[in-house]
């Protein structure tokens, strides 16, 4: 057990990082880390249901084959709205920037971040850009898809291209920043005891997620630039009519973007071995095998990119070295699926809501990650790239998975964050019907793309109108599980159940101090004598 | 092409049931390992869900079922990779005696040329059972050209030749479909592939006679663009060219192939032939991408003449 002085004037909340000082000034002036993710969470459920409500339109459109609802640019600009704001404004900074910012000094049982400022500085960063993005859009739109792919958006393309460019890369830099300060972090600020061998998993992958985005952010970020610059300047760097060449614009592009979608997928990882042990009350399985996979992700998925290009006159045997080492990042992750399952293993497993989500996560990560097997097998690939196999495929691994995780980890850690319980009757049933609806909306695409439908088709032929109804029927399921969470999380502020320190019998430094914590987390440095995962010295909670 | 939903896109090219196979495979390993954890996740959850009075029980980690769990995936991957690869390198190299049509897309058609002359918008006409070589490049922004129905798809990138090639094995009509976003009709970029017997090809292929051969109109451009002027004179012969290795003059050497000969008229000056002058002027901007084509055609037809 950890052990911290027992203090009195702890248990009476006298003090909490939220009620210690009021008034919008406090807020947006705060470098409290907690205070900080708060922020993050209105910010990125802000721009979810912008991005939210363009899904709703494609699905609508996407209802009759003939393109009724919305002219072609209309949805061209829907669906590139779509994926830039839940790419690049909700999902990137999801976990790490709410979570990883409230959890990590917690976890690591410091009083803040290493650099305060420059957090708040990120949110800064990370506002201005939404903002710049989101007056493109109202402006009048951008409609080259979140990839971006040049010439088309270098010199064709009519939309408010370097205007989203800039918002993008604001971003970018806030994401940057916040992964340096995880990592100085965690070398720096770790509590007396807490080596590194007993660093909760979340620590692990959140660490090896910062390491990313810190290597891999600046590319994208150069390359959006050089877009811009052809753009403005009609420079030929991407343009072969000026004597650029329009593949090196994929390869930079992919050089970002697939370990971005481990940027994405890492830190719900991380969420889900958190969950995992403690509602089976039961250390990790393969603690050091789990941990060791992330940082296998990290370093191989940036060597898999090409696997975006099987099709785009790629030499052979590129492609084929890009295929084996795709095949190669599947295994680190099976390898946790696995480790995750054997958890449960003589445990004592409670279904509550995280529990639910998390379990959720499995399945459909499951389902993604081995359709990604039918992507690096490259004569497959060359059948379903562009097809809607992919968009099932990256919903399963980003929706299915990360997003489910995302609100997992809310649920578990909001009676944290706010010192309330959420409704655990409408946290279940919200669970389901997200699972329900997910898998109506997107197996459907699976067979459309082996089918052969094309994405981003405003209209598309006839046989393929019977699985996009399903597929649109499934969507409104989902919405209404969105809407759900968020509605009783909203109402659990006032009429939520007053939380205690550590609800779920959950090991860990963050669940040591009250909830919500007071502003400096801890009333004196803990001193950690355990492994983490030390389930077997904490009582089962039975309720 | 048939509007009725059905479960399998038709099968009409060699390649549809090979690549058929390795999906069923993989469905096979995806449904194994889903069904699997899926299994796994319900049992444990019921036999070890928490109950008063039953304590967790600690569980050592067993290294041999890490290795196993580990082995075994690594193991199933191989035999995916060979299997795939195996069938892409067959994807990507044409036989020898492939038919050649050019394609060039634009924002938003298909523009087709046959061996014959024969033009075609969004449709492409072949004959059953011979091999064919699309030879494709773009006027503009990158497009990509997917027969579901032959299950092969390649992108059609301005500025080179890329090429897809297939053997039709079924007499029919089938999807065409654009499948690169390319502005705003991608989704109106559609057409039709027609497999017909060989005796209907033939009997379509010399349909209209308007169209002129590519290698005739080739020949006249040829003059036209006072390439003769230079060729044959102060510039190196261009007979026998296609296929031969070039000596450069930076040392290296290079086969010419489409995507040399089309560098070579549109940017002379990126390889110099070893002996020779960069006198060449560049011809890019002033010929289309059909005419490029039909130069190229004429090149090729060059077989021990003098230009
Ligand atoms: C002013 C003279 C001149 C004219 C006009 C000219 N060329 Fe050339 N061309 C050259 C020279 C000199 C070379 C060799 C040096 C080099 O590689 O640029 C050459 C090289 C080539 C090559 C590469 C030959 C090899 O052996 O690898 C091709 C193909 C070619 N020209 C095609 C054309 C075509 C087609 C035209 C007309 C559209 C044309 N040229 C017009 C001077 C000319
Ligand atoms: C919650 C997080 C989500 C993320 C991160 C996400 C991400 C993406 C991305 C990146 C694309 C590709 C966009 C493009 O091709 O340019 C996309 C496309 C799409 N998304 Fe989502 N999505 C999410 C939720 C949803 C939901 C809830 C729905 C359904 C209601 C949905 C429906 C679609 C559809 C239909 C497309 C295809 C558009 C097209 O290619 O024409 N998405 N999504
Ligand atoms: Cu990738
Ligand atoms: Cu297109």
């Amino acid at each position: 057990m950890t052990s911290i002085p027992y203090n009195p004037a702890f248990d009476e909340r006298s003090h909490t990082y939220l009620n210690i000082d009021y008034g919008v000034r406090s807020w947006l002036l705060t470098t409290d880390h907690k205070r900080i993710a708060i922020l993050y969470m209105l910010g990125i459920t802000f721009f979810f249901f912008i991005g939210g409500a363009a899904a709703v339109l494609i699905r609508i459109e996407l209802m009759t084959p003939a393109g009724d609802l919305l002219s072609d640019d209309t949805y061209n600009k829907m669906f590139t709205l779509h994926g830039v704001m839940m790419v690049f404004f909700f999902l990137i900074p999801s976990i790490p920037a709410v979570l990883g910012n409230f959890l990590i000094p917690l976890m690591l049982g410091a009083r803040d971040l290493a650099f305060p400022r420059l957090n708040l500085m990120s949110w800064y960063l990370y506002m201005i850009g939404g903002a710049i993005a989101l007056t493109a859009l109202i402006l009048g739109g951008v409609d080259t898809g979140w990839t971006f792919y040049t010439p088309y958006s270098s010199v064709y393309s009519n939309g408010y291209v370097v205007m989203t460019i800039v918002g993008i890369f604001l971003a970018g830099f806030s994401s940057i920043l916040t992964g340096l300060n995880f990592i100085v972090t965690t070398h720096k600020m770790r509590a007396p005891g807490l080596y590194w061998t007993r660093l909760p998993l979340f620590i692990w992958s959140m660490y090896a997620t910062s390491v990313m985005q810190v290597l891999g952010t600046p590319v994208v970020a150069i390359t959006l630039t050089l877009v811009a610059i052809e753009r403005l300047f009609h420079v030929g760097i991407f343009n072969p009519a000026w004597g650029g060449d329009p593949i090196l614009f994929q390869h930079l592009f992919w050089f970002y973007s697939h370990p971005a979608v481990y940027i994405m997928v890492l830190p719900s990882m991380a969420v889900v071995s958190e969950i995992v042990a403690c509602f089976s009350h039961q250390r990790v399985y393969g603690y050091i095998f789990v941990a060791f996979s992330s940082l296998a992700i990290a370093l191989i998925s940036f060597l898999v990119w090409g696997h975006h290009m099987f099709v785009s006159g790629q030499s052979t045997y590129a492609s084929m070295i890009f295929s084996i080492l795709s095949f190669m990042v599947a295994i680190p992750s099976a390898v946790k699926v696995f480790n995750w399952t054997a958890t449960l293993y003589r445990g004592s497993v409670d279904l509550k809501t995280p529990m639910l989500y998390v379990l959720g996560f499995i399945g459909l990560f499951t389902l993604g990650g081995l359709t990604g097997l039918f992507l690096a097998s490259i004569a497959v690939d060359v059948h379903v790239t562009d097809t809607y196999f992919i968009v099932a495929h990256f919903h399963y691994i980003m929706v299915g998975g990360a997003v489910s995780a995302y609100l997992g980890g809310i649920h578990f850690w909001w009676p944290k964050m706010t010192g309330k319980m959420y409704p655990e009757w409408w946290g279940r049933f919200a669970a389901f019907v997200l699972f329900i609806g997910f898998n109506l909306t997107f197996f459907p695409q699976f067979i459309l793309g082996y089918l052969g439908m094309p994405r981003r088709y405003h209209a598309y032929a006839e046989e393929f109108q019977v699985l996009n109804v399903m597929s649109t029927a499934g969507a409104s399921i989902l919405a209404v599980g969105y809407l759900l969470p968020f509605c009783y999380l909203i109402w659990s502020l006032k009429y939520g159940k007053t939380a205690p320190a550590n609800p779920f019998g959950a090991a860990g430094l963050e669940w040591q101090t009250t909830s919500p914590p007071p502003t400096l987390n801890f009333e004196s440095t803990p001193i950690v004598e355990d492994e983490a995962y030390a389930y077997d010295k904490i009582e089962v909670p039975y309720d | 092409m048939d509007k009725q939903f059905q479960w399998w896109p038709p099968q009409a090219s060699n390649f549809a049931p090979p690549v058929d196979q390795l999906y069923l495979f993989l469905l096979a390993v995806t449904a194994f390992f889903t069904l699997l954890i899926f299994a796994c996740i319900v049992y444990l959850a019921l036999k070890y869900r928490r109950r008063r009075g039953r304590r967790p029980a600690p569980v050592q980690t067993n290294h041999l079922l890490e290795i196993t769990w580990t082995a075994i995936p690594f193991a199933l991957t191989l035999v995916m990779f060979f299997w795939a690869s195996g069938l892409f390198v067959r994807m990507r190299e044409p036989p020898a005696d492939a038919m050649q049509i050019d394609v060039v897309a634009k924002q938003w058609m298909w523009k087709v040329q046959h061996p014959s002359g024969r033009r075609e918008i969004d449709e492409l006409h072949v004959p059953l059972g011979r091999p064919i070589k699309l030879d494709m490049t773009s006027e503009a922004v990158i497009h990509s050209f997917f027969l579901p129905a032959f299950r092969t798809k390649q992108d059609v990138v301005p500025g080179a030749y890329n090429i897809e090639w297939f053997t039709p094995t079924r007499v029919g009509e089938y999807h065409l479909f654009c499948a690169e976003y390319c502005g705003t009709q991608h989704s109106k970029m559609i057409g039709r592939v027609v497999v017909q017997t060989p005796a209907e090809y033939q009997a379509w292929v010399a349909g209209t006679g308007v169209d002129e051969a590519p290698a005739v109109v080739g020949a006249r451009l040829f003059t036209q663009f006072q390439c003769n002027t230079c060729h044959g004179q102060r510039a190196p012969t261009l007979a026998n060219l296609f296929g031969s290795t070039v000596k450069l003059s930076d040392g290296a050497a290079i086969t010419a192939d489409d995507n040399y000969l089309r560098e070579s008229i549109l940017a002379p000056r990126a390889k110099i032939v070893a002996g020779y002058q960069p006198l060449m002027p560049t011809y890019a901007g002033q010929l289309t991408e059909e005419q490029v084509m039909d130069l190229i055609a004429y090149i090729k037809s060059l077989h021990n003449q003098q230009p």
